[in-house]
């Protein structure tokens, strides 16, 4: 038994050293990839993966070396994600990061990689605080301010609202940045200081809103603006309707994955969130061969953040490539001049924030399926 | 706040509350007997779940199939569990069978979301358990009907089982004192192993309910309601069934008041549960129904 458990340790012992041999051997520009692949996240963290590792496929050079690809888990947790991206700063030494899905977790990484002075490229995080005073975060989605203001024009023009109620995952950064957006345009718009009627806070990992549910019920509100993550929001919306709130629910980018309709089921027909991205309304020629690699290589329909993690790495190798070299502060001063940069999920112009400037998309669930519905311009 | 609006805040304290009481029977039943917190409890929880998942979902076994399905596997596992885990150190230091439960905990999370993955997966949930009856203005699901009934049967036949059969008096001599038990002829092993197989089963028979409840399974979904049930139990006096069952009620009642009566104080939902264990430790350390009796030592 013993001599047996001694063989397998040597054998294990062996194929991570062939394993680090192989790496190191050949000739490879690293990029690193930071995301969730385990916890709550994990959903999107996957999303994004799927459209990086295809981009990479596409385009598995520059400057005539290989590009490797380093995925670090950040399993959805804030602490995990800074030591996940300590790893790839200082133990991998990558050239530039792509990530977070998840605002918190992209602003866990956001000293570990100003400090180590290496360029890193959210692909949907949309927190304005990620990019706040670090030089060194970039990110090829709009931000929150937009989303938010998107959402309250709709919920006040379109669906007439005139009372909203907020349900709003206190523990993100992301839920509560939205919401607050939300908030201040949707009272300019209807010129009402009291238009919101209730604000109800949840913890991530929460199962149980009936309590909160059942509050909002009593005020009775027009529309119900919930951003959160998709596995929560899914439960959100499902109990809402089982407590007979009949309420059109609302919210951000994160509800659009599979798992938000397989666990919202019938529930979530007709809820309504802003995106970036519609496979039905290609914009640039990189979107029609992201779409047709994409429905070739996984078989289904892709989700806006894969193409935001798609775009996220030909980003970066545009700028490694009018760099001409691996310097990560060369690399970052080119990816600040970026302009008219044509991606899958939109022509890309990074502003003085560097964040991207582009238009939103109004998706809603119908029939089981994301359904393009508007497409909103920047102010 | 209107009486409709605390009859539906009652109502889903109720559903919540009872959930945490079937789960909590099951914690409560091992340690009555073995003296043991058997930490993994929360993740043989989540385990069924995913059995019902896979059951369902991935071969399209009909759930009335599935479900018994589901109770036997998690009993085996259970069983397995303890086989592995526990028998091995018997005899050795309280300290190392609870260190090893929460290894076996860790391991059970961690092959989850190796084999089966991180992401979150759907519950399947037959139409006739979710369904919604209106009563007056208040909505309530059937499964917050049906929770309470199962908890009472489980209730009934465990502590039939406990005092009424020859099993259940080897378990409670088992439980007295394992030496003697097996000078007198007890089968001491078989006796343990099938107390974790019936503690497993109910942890089933609870992540079915959580399941059609909450329809969203992940490798950490047994963390907190684990830990919660775990409360529950202490609240009641652990070791006491009846006392899991009021102590249950107690907190699922009671966090459903928090965040109804208090909405900003929400985000310390499960402080609150945590903060309830302190002043129970602090103030009645055997529970509400616990026995007055020292533990042996």
């Amino acid at each position: 038994m013993k001599r047996g458990f001694a063989l397998l340790l040597a054998m294990m012992i062996v194929a991570t050293l062939f394993a680090t041999v192989g790496v190191q051997g050949a000739n490879v520009i690293k990029i690193g990839v930071f995301e969730p692949m385990t916890g709550a996240n994990a959903a999107g963290g996957q999303l994004e993966v799927e459209g990086i590792k295809l981009a990479n496929k596409l385009y598995p050079t520059v400057l005539g070396s290989k590009v490797q690809l380093v995925i670090a888990d950040n399993k959805s947790d804030k602490v995990e994600a800074a030591t996940a991206a300590a790893r790839l700063v200082e133990k991998e030494k990558v050239t530039a990061i792509i990530g977070s899905w998840g605002s918190s977790l992209s602003m866990a990484a956001g000293d570990i990689v100003k400090n180590g002075k290496v360029p890193t490229v959210g692909a949907s995080c949309t927190n304005p605080l990620v990019t706040q005073g670090n030089e060194y975060y970039f990110r090829v989605c709009f931000i929150d301010p937009f989303q938010g203001t998107v959402m309250a024009n709709y919920a006040f023009n379109k669906l007439k609202a005139k009372k909203a109620a907020i349900v709003q995952e206190v523990s993100n950064d992301y839920a509560v940045g939205l919401a607050k957006f939300f908030t201040d345009s949707f009272k300019k718009l209807t010129k009402d200081s009291n238009c919101i009627v209730e604000v109800a806070n949840y913890n991530t990992g929460d199962q149980d809103f009936s309590a909160q549910l059942t509050n909002i019920k009593a005020k009775n509100p027009d529309v119900i603006f919930a951003p959160g993550n998709f596995t929560e929001s899914a439960l959100v919306i499902s109990q809402a309707r089982k407590l007979g709130i009949k309420t059109p629910i609302i919210g951000g980018d994160t509800w659009e994955t599979q798992e938000f309709l397989d666990i919202g089921k019938a529930a979530v027909e007709g809820a309504v969130f802003s995106t970036f991205f519609a496979t039905e309304k290609p914009i640039t020629k990189e979107s029609q061969k992201f779409l047709a690699a994409y429905r070739k290589d996984y078989k289904k329909e892709p989700a806006a953040v894969s193409a935001l993690g798609y775009d996220a790495y030909i980003l970066i190798l545009d700028a490694i490539k009018r760099a001409k070299s691996t310097n990560t502060v060369k690399v970052r001063a080119q990816l600040a001049r970026t302009k008219n940069f044509p991606g899958a999920a939109g022509m890309i112009t990074l502003d003085e924030n560097r964040n991207a400037v582009k238009d939103a998309v109004i998706k809603v669930v119908k029939d089981g399926k994301f359904t393009y519905m508007d497409t909103i311009h920047p102010f | 706040m209107t009486f409709d609006i605390f009859l539906q805040h009652l109502t889903n304290g109720i559903s919540l509350g009872s959930l945490y009481a079937l789960i909590a029977i099951g914690y409560t039943m091992v340690y009555g007997i073995l003296r043991l917190i058997n930490f993994a409890h929360g993740d043989i929880f989540m385990m069924a779940t995913y059995f019902g998942f896979f059951g369902v979902m991935t071969f399209g076994i009909p759930w009335y199939i599935v479900f018994p399905l589901v109770l036997v596997l998690t009993a085996l596992l259970g069983m397995g569990v303890e086989a592995t885990a526990y028998r091995p150190l018997r005899d050795a230091p309280k300290i190392s069978i609870l260190i090893s439960a929460i290894g076996a905990s860790f391991l059970l999370e961690n092959l989850t979301t190796v084999l089966f993955g991180g992401v979150p997966k759907p519950f399947p949930t037959p139409e006739v358990f979710t369904d919604v009856v209106q009563v007056g203005t208040v909505s309530i699901q059937k499964l917050t009907f049906y929770i309470p009934v199962v908890t009472g049967i489980c209730l009934a036949g465990l502590l039939y089982l406990i005092n009424r059969t020859k099993t259940g008096m080897a378990m409670r001599a088992v439980s007295r004192d394992h030496e003697t038990a097996r000078v007198m002829g007890v089968n001491v092993d078989r006796t343990i192993s099938l107390t974790f197989g019936i503690g497993s089963l109910l942890a089933a028979v609870g992540g079915i309910m959580w399941g059609m409840k909450f329809p969203q399974i992940a490798p950490l979904m047994g963390v907190m309601p684990g830990l919660k049930c775990f409360i529950a139990a202490v609240i009641g006096g652990i070791g006491n069934i009846g006392g899991a069952v009021v102590g249950g009620f107690i907190l699922g009642i009671g966090e459903i008041m928090l965040v109804a009566f208090l909405p900003t104080l929400t985000g310390y939902r499960d402080a609150f549960a945590f903060v309830l264990l302190i002043v129970i430790l602090l103030y009645k350390p055997t529970g509400i129904m616990g026995e007055k009796i020292a533990e042996k030592v």
